[in-house]
């Protein structure tokens, strides 16, 4: 019997089978950032240990980095003493870092793809949930705990019980204005948050293939809110035209026979996974989360559901509290939930192609008198590009604020939170009770629907918009 | 690592779901680069309810938390396990567990013991007309007890051999992988050349 993707790139990268115990995985990339790392370190000084392969592993600040003022000292204290710490660890332990201010910094796992670090058939891992993210290239990439970080860095391996292997097809393509991020909410719906739970996915089918990288990266990053241990897509040419000159792209003979293999990185016809889902893309709309887990969404059409109509007794306590935390009424149309703040960015959608595609439906427009714009780039790179394509101009002009490269507002460790009882309609991935400030309500959303929001101030998708004379005006 | 062979101790019944690690610990407890003190920032949202189970004195001692399925999903952060630790958690029993949470469990002593989903209703109902009380977990024979007489709760749990036997022995994960260097080293001759470097030698 063959094999599937996932069971190839597994295969490659075991460094010790022995039964009764977890396969020890030889990890390619171990990604780091200021939060999770410093006890691992300090892990490391207490026993005299060293980071084994300081040249397979890449440090980057995100998480806490503010995103004005970033060329001034980071005000809050607690913050500034963990990226001084990550600092001071990078240059103990001889481990390359792209700290605030450098060319490179931004978000860990915008950074790696654009270095060209991330390549089909690698082991990814970092102490981040969304490494899921790098499966978008055929890669296997997973979140660790911190005792994890420790022994990554100590051993250059982990030891992991190989999981189970699922298909989740979408047949058929995404209509116009339905995006990557509306499918994987609507499968995440479909499943649940626990329906991933044991199995590396495999995302295929015909919508999946057409999406760009950027979508598939979104698809692949929120694996994990669904359960999965990684989400992963099989290398083509557009993976292949993606990675090709970045910088720490393979170059020469060395491209060639990379290529080679990468061609090789696909699910065998007489492989069998343990579960498939088939969805139908031509079914799907804009997508958007009512309550505080990222399964519990409807589509932008839909209203808010009537905990009452759930048959599971724990879904519709889940229901319950979640319609309490968020402030909503069953049966309000999701159309008509006003927001306070649109936050544009993450590891989901902070890339060059969200930016341009929130800027064409900005441009020409203005941001509603009550609402807050908050767009953050992925990246320093992302915010460069974005600038250099005068997408910033575009922003400003709408009266949006435009700002430098972090995690920001997606979980609020930066100064970029909520209010408590604020409403925001974010493209990041996680509605958790909390999570972009304490007592702020998030619903989750697709660039355009964020962008089409921030315009009208309440959850819209942009076939809501006036038309602007702007829109045709180039064509 | 501090071996883990069984407990007795108060159970503390969590009657929610999907309970991420945002809520076990929100984020703005993470910019600390310290391995303890974290159990200030555990639940700390729910905290500030009165009503909460954990304010309620007679859960003061608890040690074994049951909660509902889907508890330690989300963000990979292992404060969340630390925050429970540092609480005075030693067992959380939930009918599923997020996946990263689960491995972070195992690597710092915490147990996380997989139950059937009615299991976890009786307990609470045990807890519910006994407040404070006592939960009694053997790892070694993975079974689980509270309560006496017919009403008596006895049920097994489910953990992986290989947590278990790391738990029970409470050994060092990097120690046993780097007596295996050898095999990491032959591994690593063999890897192809074009596999990228963040350093150029």
């Amino acid at each position: 019997m063959g094999k599937t993707l996932s069971e190839k790139v597994w295969d490659e990268h075991v460094v010790r089978s022995v039964a009764g115990e977890p396969d020890l995985l030889y990890i390619d990339l171990h990604l780091i950032h200021e939060v999770t790392s410093p006890q691992a370190f300090e892990g490391l000084r207490l026993s005299g240990r060293t980071v084994r392969r300081p040249d397979l592993t890449l440090a980057t600040e995100d998480h806490n980095v503010p995103t004005i003022d970033w060329d001034k000292p980071i005000q809050d204290p607690v913050s500034r003493t963990q990226v001084e710490t990550l600092r001071q660890n990078a240059e103990e332990f001889g481990v390359r870092l792209h700290p605030l201010g450098d060319l490179d910094q931004g978000i860990v796992h915008v950074v790696g793809p654009q270095l060209g670090l991330t390549q089909p058939g690698m082991t990814i891992v970092c102490g981040d949930s969304h490494t899921s993210t790098h499966g978008a290239f055929g890669a296997i990439a997973f979140g660790i705990g911190t005792s994890e970080v420790e022994h990554v860095l100590a051993t250059q391996t982990l030891p992991q019980a190989k999981p189970r292997t699922m298909a989740v097809t979408i047949t058929g393509s995404l209509p116009e204005g339905v995006t990557a991020k509306d499918l994987v909410l609507t499968l995440i719906a479909h499943t649940g948050t626990g329906g991933g739970q044991g199995y590396i996915v495999e995302y295929r089918g015909q919508a999946i293939e057409e999406l760009s990288m950027e979508g598939r990266m979104t698809v692949c990053n929120m694996s994990i809110e669904w359960g999965a241990k990684a989400g992963l897509i099989a290398p083509d040419q557009k993976t292949f035209d993606y990675i090709e000159g970045r910088p720490e792209a393979p170059q020469g003979e060395e491209w060639d026979a990379a290529v080679a293999y990468w061609k090789t990185l696909v699910t065998d016809d007489d492989a069998e996974y343990d579960e498939e889902i088939v969805l139908d893309a031509g079914t799907m709309t804009p997508f958007v989360t009512w309550g505080t887990n990222p399964g519990q969404g409807v589509p932008l059409s839909d209203a808010v559901p009537n905990p009452e109509d759930f048959d599971d007794a724990q879904d519709r306590v889940a229901a319950e509290k979640a319609l309490q935390y968020m402030a909503l009424e069953a049966g309000t149309p999701m159309r008509a939930i006003k927001v306070d703040t649109v936050f544009v960015g993450s590891c989901t959608n902070g890339r060059i192609e969200d930016l341009r595609a929130a800027a064409e439906i900005i441009k020409g427009r203005h941001v509603d008198a009550d609402t807050r714009l908050l767009v953050v780039p992925g990246s320093v790179r992302v915010r460069l590009q974005a600038e250099d394509e005068g997408l910033d101009v575009i922003f400003k002009e709408a009266g949006a604020e435009w700002r430098g490269a972090g995690c920001s507002m997606c979980l609020g460790m930066n100064p970029d939170t909520l209010q408590p009882g604020e409403r925001s309609a974010s493209t990041s991935n996680r509605n958790f009770e909390g999570r972009q400030g304490k007592g702020g309500r998030t619903h989750l959303v697709s660039v355009p629907v964020a962008a089409a929001t921030a315009i009208r101030g309440t959850l819209s998708s942009p076939a809501d918009l006036d038309p602007t004379t702007t829109i045709g005006a180039d064509s | 690592m501090e071996a883990f062979t069984s407990h007795t101790g108060v159970g503390v019944p969590l009657r929610r779901s999907n309970v991420d690690t945002d809520q076990i610990i929100p984020a703005v407890y993470l910019k600390r680069v310290s391995r303890t003190g974290f159990e200030d920032g555990l639940f700390s949202a729910w905290r500030n309810d009165p009503d909460f189970v954990l304010n309620r004195p007679e859960y003061a001692a608890g040690t074994v938390l049951v909660a509902g399925p889907d508890f330690g999903t989300g963000s990979s952060r292992e404060h969340a396990v630390w925050a429970l630790m540092d609480y005075g958690f030693r067992v959380v029993i939930s009918p599923r567990f997020g996946d990263i949470f689960r491995g972070n469990s195992g690597k710092a002593g915490l147990l996380a013991a997989r139950v059937d989903e009615k299991v976890v209703q009786r307990l609470w109902d045990f807890l519910d007309d006994n407040p404070g009380g006592v939960i009694s977990v053997d790892l070694e024979s993975r079974t689980l007890k509270a309560g006496d007489g017919v009403d008596a709760i006895e049920d097994s749990f489910d953990i992986d051999d290989y947590t278990r036997w790391r738990l029970l022995e409470g050994l060092d994960d990097i120690g046993i992988t780097l007596g295996h260097a050898d095999d990491i080293a032959a591994f690593e001759a063999g890897r192809p050349s074009y596999k990228p470097q963040t350093i150029r030698a």
